[in-house]
């Protein structure tokens, strides 16, 4: 089988006239890394894989072991659509091991691999299906603000304007590159999209999202178009999520539902959602993972504050969606809070081991919460003991540093950098005097 | 690929022939005795049965009635020898449908070996055969490409795989689980799930025009191009 595959892929750098094959790797912050090579050293990687030096990428840098080895995982070799119509550049994403073959601690898609390998030793395996929102903006120049370039609303049907032809041109480019695409229409705020993905396994769906982030910015950029993943670029208006839809399957069968017990939810679903709820907050930091993810998290934008679960009541934490027609397959859980910012690898991987945690120790899963939290006082929400995500990446920290559960999930390597590159960064943001205090504080006092 | 001679042959009637038995035991040939249809789907190996030896000489109804079952399902067995007697030749005519080669009852254990190993010959060097081509769709195996109407498509490994499966048997429904088994032969972290993912991704690369080209079997699995037995 895999001599098979690399013959497929080797024949096919041949036939299509490949003249870059790039590596594609992700950082631990889940920036997409690349080095391209000729086709003549393509067999080589896919035997041996390529040597680099490691010690400039976020998250890699051990001085004592800079070098590291990029295996491609011809699975995922692709020709890339929009460098050039008769593709003369193809992709390949690789895993990243020592110089032994093993695994390197710093590579976030064997996190998630050993996570996945986790769940499948228990008989599961992990479905999901994100829903990405965005914003299109004219190129930002230097200490510009974003300027929309439309002013259309939820599911605005806006067919001349520039952005839906972006949005179209750019599903047509996913669905070329294996991604195919649900949904996708015009999102609440001025200039901002929304496309949903449909389901696949989560190593799949992590190289996916980071395809995805590319394929958006590239179609934009060759219409002179920004395209940002920030989680809250404009203040006042809904900002960008990635929520993400959840299953578990085991045996074939879906093991989230049960047709017998109330909104279909099988004992194993309402573990892992329990699971999810009791280690929210230790896993926010990898969810929620920038300064500005937490000016998302605010009331009345429809995004979760609440660590809550209801079956359709947007601003819980998790909601568990409506089937249509009592479909087994469909059955889901949907987690609201992550941001299209975070590392998918890592954000994965926390889901998977938060909601394993629940399963395997039995967590039961509290009351659902089905009224506005938004409305509710704080004494009441106390009464229901509903606690809040945290609210600044500083909070955040602080719960995943305490938990022994994100420690072992992301292995101590990518424990320890995260915390300690995240800490450099909320330093950076405290000390930084901003516009809002100038305006309301320099003539006051 | 594997080797398809190490693949499981069936033999009818169950118990097997003494000298049939043994014939096959001294060629190396590995196979499994089955009483009737239902006994031979229950014991299909995952990658198929790799041929059948039927003996009709003695129950001429039934050995007939299993090379239907052989033959008469999705994906048919190929490589069938059937026994029959002298007297039996003319029950021949007009099955030739039901069977790839035939011995005359009693039969030389050389001659049963002999035909097995040519009909195995001959199987590999039609599997060599390196286009495979229905409507605009054209799979050269040699090469791993794939175009549709003269466009090249893009495809991953498995999609390429998966299609070529599809498209060698066209009209033919499949399971999840038969794809799975055919196509990817090893366990995945998908599951079988793994392949409606894939039959996703293909219909979307043959683009809206052409997606119905598989078509999905509510409830069973997935069908390439016109079943045969409509219009």
């Amino acid at each position: 089988m895999i001599e098979q595959q690399r013959d497929y892929v080797l024949r096919t750098v041949e036939e299509r006239g490949i003249r870059l094959v790039r590596l594609w790797f992700t950082d631990v912050l889940g920036n997409l890394k690349s080095f391209a090579i000729s086709p003549a050293e393509m067999e080589n990687a896919l035997n041996d894989g390529m040597i680099f030096d490691g010690s400039a990428i976020d998250g890699f840098s051990r001085v004592q072991e800079s070098d590291v080895l990029a295996l491609p995982d011809a699975n995922t070799f692709e020709v890339l659509p929009w460098v050039d119509p008769k593709g003369a550049e193809a992709r390949v994403f690789c895993d990243i091991a020592k110089l032994d073959g093993t695994p390197f601690d710093g590579d976030p898609r064997q996190v998630l691999r050993r996570n996945l390998n986790a769940a499948h030793q228990l008989g599961y395996q992990f479905y999901v299906a994100p829903d990405i929102e965005y914003f299109y903006f004219d190129p930002p120049s230097k200490d510009s603000r974003p300027v929309p370039l439309d002013e259309g609303g939820f599911f605005d049907l806006t067919s001349t304007d520039i952005t839906s032809s972006l949005r179209k041109e750019t599903i047509r480019t996913l669905e070329t590159m294996s991604i195919p695409v649900e949904y996708s229409f015009h999102e609440d705020a001025p200039s901002q999209h929304e496309i949903d993905l449909r389901h696949t396994d989560a190593l799949t769906m992590a190289d996916s999202v980071m395809t995805f982030r590319l394929v958006v910015k590239e179609i934009a950029a060759l219409h002179k178009v920004h395209a940002t993943f920030m989680p809250k670029p404009l203040e006042g208006v809904q900002g960008s999520g990635m929520h993400l839809h959840l299953s578990l399957f085991k045996d074939e069968q879906n093991a989230f539902h049960d047709a017998n017990e109330p909104y279909n939810l099988s004992p194993t679903a309402r573990q892992f959602m329990a699971g999810l709820l009791r280690h929210a907050a230790e896993i926010t930091a990898i969810t929620n993972q920038t300064v500005n993810s937490y000016k998302r998290l605010v009331p009345g934008f429809e995004a979760p504050v609440h660590i809550s679960w209801a079956r359709n009541n947007r601003s819980g934490l998790i909601r568990v969606p409506i089937q249509k027609r009592n479909n087994e397959q469909a059955t889901r859980i949907e987690y609201r809070s992550p941001d299209p910012a975070c590392n998918p690898y890592l954000a994965f991987s926390v889901i998977l081991a938060a909601g394993l945690r629940g399963i395997k120790e039995g967590y039961e899963l509290p009351q659902e919460a089905d009224a506005n939290l938004f409305e509710m006082g704080d004494d009441m929400l106390a009464k229901l003991s509903i606690e809040q995500l945290p609210q600044s990446m500083s909070e955040a920290l602080q719960m995943m540093e305490r938990s022994e559960l994100v420690a072992e999930c992301l292995g101590d390597h990518i424990f320890e950098w995260f915390l300690r590159n995240k800490r450099a960064e909320w330093r950076g943001y405290k000390t930084h005097v901003s516009q809002y205090e100038l305006n309301r504080y320099l003539r006051s006092l | 690929m594997v080797n398809d001679s190490t693949r499981l042959l069936a033999v009818f009637p169950d118990p097997a022939p003494i000298d049939v038995a043994r014939t096959l035991d001294l060629s190396g040939y590995s196979w499994k005795a089955v009483k009737s249809g239902e006994i031979l789907n229950q014991l299909e190996p995952t990658n198929g049965w790799a041929g059948a030896v039927i003996d009709c000489s003695d129950d001429p109804e039934g050995g007939w009635a299993m090379c239907r079952a052989l033959r008469r399902r999705d994906l048919p067995v190929n490589r069938i020898i059937v026994f029959v007697s002298g007297a039996q030749l003319a029950d021949l005519e007009m099955r030739d449908d039901l069977f790839d080669d035939f011995c005359l009852a009693p039969f030389h254990p050389r001659e049963l070996d002999s035909r097995l190993r040519h009909l195995f010959y001959t199987e590999m060097t039609v599997a060599r055969e390196s286009l495979i081509e229905y409507g605009g769709l054209v799979l050269n195996t040699e090469t791993y490409q794939a175009s549709f109407a003269g466009n090249p498509l893009d495809l991953t490994y498995m999609e390429y795989e998966l299609l070529k499966f599809l498209a060698q048997n066209p009209g033919k429904v499949f399971s999840r689980e038969i794809l799975l088994s055919r196509v990817w032969g090893y366990e995945y972290y998908g599951g079988a799930r793994t392949v409606d993912v894939h039959i996703r991704r293909l219909r979307a690369k043959l683009g809206e025009e052409h997606a119905n080209l598989i078509e999905t079997v509510r409830s069973v699995g997935y069908r390439f191009g016109q079943s045969k037995w409509l219009s």
